[in-house]
């Protein structure tokens, strides 16, 4: 726990450096893709003070000036696997997003989507040492919580202040100088596999970059796919990536659940891959070209040549009815929707007063999702794409890459965590002393 | 039949080089420290032959030669001003310039010092005017007082300074003659004197300074007035009047000593005292006699 939050801190030093320097790149480590997007840091209010979200929600700090992606290589279920592979893809994705940004960047934030993630929601309170809340008293109220025994295996990769009461008044974004007796606090923890962390830590390290921060994938295509007011009034996001879709529920600005199921559009894939006896490659285009999850009567007269590359051309010129891929595709997604569904009715969320919901992600480009979806997730669905962010390559406008430019603009303006503030055991001896003065001022 | 999208990995040197590459300090030595440091280096190997360098001296001197050589450089007349003709011929003869040359060729400051460094000359411009000629602007020394030295006379102007010699006084009666040590440090005070000496301007020969702390006023007749060192212009004007009220300079008076304000004193000639002995004694005589 100790070495965690010394080791996320050293990892927010290096982000402040690295603005400082004006460059730092993006790395979206993904089942099917890897992005890289670099960013420079030379906007109007890059130097001025964060009081707030700065103009164009931040984004005017920052411009995109190399975007590169890559097909990945080595990760499943959105962890790495095979690491030399791995490491590989991240290599190509860097190199070209230098190559178009002509500048070498050495402080790298990335993203994963996998890892098993775990919610818990935290409370912690505190007597108020000065009868007005500080910076230290944030500090104290943040570790006052106590820990829930998620085993040793598992790391911490978030761990947000999601809400603080001052007595009896409660959902105070900031209690900083404000008059009170008992703090409290809702702290929101995310933890996934150390494994996962560490392999990653590791692969990013090969490439001669230093990570300036990690984040979880669906906490960051959050920040980019849902506007403003669903943020604030709750909405879930769902990211349908390659190997596995991650949920995550927003409220009042701050994430209070994420989950992740494993399953995703390399499922459908291989699932078309073995329905249809095609070559993965093959399963992938014809989804892409052909996908879809509603059939209609038209459907069946759409005859899809899927060319299957068994060597004999002059005899296998098969070709499949795009209903029958309709019949192998729906039921995977249906799948894939269900699970979501369980998850989302696990962590209540039919409870917030907004349940939007908000697809995207590669996966969320099939044709007719949004009618299935909101068959399965309530009625208010939607497809989301990302904010648009200055520089962004046309390419890398679409719903897959919601995660990246999530992490480009949780750069600019990163939550609060728990480790921005200090550890309240630096402090005490001073506390103690002072508490003994006072003893002494009360008894004599 | 469908292949994936060919995207090789770099190799971990390629990427290592690729951001070595891409590093701004070594960016910046790529695009400017390497073309220099060629020419840098091709240009060295050039000159290491002798032929070569000569070859570019050579070259370097001709075309600094013809671009001097332009007529719009040359300088073909000179023409003096502000002095008279003697002293614009002497001034010719120091320039000592041969037209035509060029401008660059010139030396202005030297020329300028030459120039000013002559008796008569207290300062002079000098510059390359317009339609090629050299304009030189003298200020002549005006000659106040002529000086007698062991030497022989000198002129010398306000300021004390030397400026050209003379034969004999008869050269320049218009000017006032001073003599003694020291007395070219105060010529102001002199030409004071000269100026208030007035109804005995005529009279006078010129100022002695003695001992280079006062003056002495000579007349003819071997007259002498000492001038005290303080205040001597005042003194003067009390022996002025004593003159019209007495006449005194008109006697036999061979020195008047104001040197002690105070006590104005008279020195009678030789011949007065004898004379004035004499006739007293014959006045002694008569009433003796009677």
């Amino acid at each position: 726990m100790r070495d965690l939050y010394e080791t996320q801190r050293a990892m927010r030093n290096v982000r402040k450096a690295a603005m400082q320097r004006g460059v730092i790149a993006i790395l979206d480590v993904g089942t099917s893709k890897i992005a890289c997007l670099v960013l420079r840091f030379d906007g109007p209010d890059r130097l001025g003070d964060n009081d707030g979200v700065g103009s164009l929600a931040g984004q005017s700090r920052f411009r995109v000036i190399g975007a590169a992606t890559t097909r990945s290589r080595g990760v499943r279920f959105g962890e790495i696997d095979a690491m030399q592979e791995t490491e590989r893809a991240i290599r190509t994705a860097v190199q070209a997003a230098q190559k178009m940004a002509e500048v070498r960047v050495d402080h790298v934030i990335a993203c994963f989507a996998g890892a098993r993630p775990r919610s818990y929601g935290l409370d912690g309170s505190v007597e108020v040492a000065e009868n007005i809340v500080t910076e230290n008293d944030i500090g104290r109220v943040l570790a006052a919580c106590d820990m829930p025994d998620f085993g040793d295996d598992r790391d911490v990769l978030h761990a947000q202040p999601v809400n603080f009461a001052l007595d009896h008044r409660s959902g105070l974004g900031d209690p900083r100088g404000q008059m009170g007796q008992t703090l409290t606090t809702d702290l929101h923890l995310l933890t996934v596999d150390a494994t996962a962390i560490r392999n990653l830590f590791f692969c990013i390290k090969r490439c001669d970059l230093e990570l300036a921060g990690i984040a979880s994938s669906a906490y960051v295509s959050g920040v980019s796919s849902l506007v403003e007011d669903e943020q604030e009034l709750g909405a879930a996001c769902i990211d349908m990536g390659g190997g596995s879709t991650s949920l995550s529920v927003f409220m009042k600005k701050h994430m209070i659940y994420s989950d992740a199921v494993r399953m995703g559009g390399d499922h459908v894939t291989g699932d078309i891959s073995m329905g249809l006896q095609v070559p993965m490659q093959t399963a992938e285009r014809i989804k892409t070209f052909y996908g879809g999850v509603v059939a209609t009567g038209m459907d069946d007269r759409e005859m899809i040549e899927i060319g299957g590359d068994t060597g004999d051309w002059e005899r296998d010129r098969r070709t499949v009815s795009r209903a029958e891929l309709i019949g192998i595709m729906r039921p995977r997604i249906e799948e894939i929707l269900e699970e979501v569904r369980a998850r989302l009715d696990a962590a209540g969320f039919e409870h917030l007063p907004s349940q939007q919901i908000v697809l995207t992600g590669g996966g969320s480009q099939i044709p007719g999702l949004d009618g299935l979806a909101a068959k399965i997730l309530g009625q208010q669905v939607r497809l989301g794409r990302p904010l648009r962010v200055q520089g962004l390559p046309q390419a890398a406008t679409g719903p897959a890459f919601s995660s990246s430019v999530g992490l480009a603009l949780f750069a600019a303006h990163p939550q609060d965590e728990w480790w921005d503030f200090d550890v309240p055991a630096d402090t005490y001896p001073a506390r103690s002393l002072k508490r003994a003065v006072k003893w002494f001022k009360d008894n004599w | 039949m469908t292949r994936p999208i060919r995207d090789p990995a770099p190799s971990k040197w390629g990427y290592r080089w690729q951001r070595w590459m891409l590093t701004p300090g070594v960016r910046t030595g790529l695009r400017v420290g390497v073309p220099m440091a060629t020419v840098a280096l091709v240009a060295g190997l050039w000159s290491l032959n002798d032929a070569n360098r000569a070859l570019l001296t050579d070259r370097v001197a001709q075309l600094t030669e013809a671009f001097h050589q332009r007529p719009q450089f040359m300088v073909s007349e000179l023409s003096i001003t502000g002095a008279d003709e003697t002293l614009a011929d002497s001034v010719t003869k120091v320039a000592n310039v041969t037209f035509p040359v060029s401008s660059f060729d010139l030396d202005l400051a030297g020329l300028r010092t030459r120039i000013a460094a002559l008796d008569s000359v207290a300062d002079a411009r000098v510059r390359v005017g317009d339609a090629g000629a050299l304009e030189i602007a003298v200020t002549p020394r005006v000659p106040v007082a002529l000086w007698r030295t062991p030497e022989g006379l000198r002129m010398i102007d306000a300021d004390g300074v030397f400026a050209g010699a003379v034969t004999s006084r008869s050269d320049r009666l218009d000017l006032p003659l001073i003599a003694g040590q020291g007395a070219q440090g105060h010529i102001a005070e002199a030409l004071t004197l000269f100026r208030s000496a007035g109804p005995i301007a005529e009279r006078m020969r010129g100022l002695v300074r003695v001992g280079d702390r006062r003056w002495d006023m000579v007349l003819d007749r071997d007259q002498r007035i000492l001038l005290p060192a303080d205040g001597p212009v005042s003194a003067l004007d009390r022996v002025i009047a004593l003159n019209e009220a007495q006449d005194v300079l008109d006697r036999d008076v061979a020195v008047v000593d104001m040197r002690v304000p105070q006590r104005p004193t008279l020195r009678l000639a030789q011949e007065a005292v004898i004379a004035t002995r004499n006739a007293s004694a014959a006045g002694r005589v008569q009433r003796m006699g009677q």
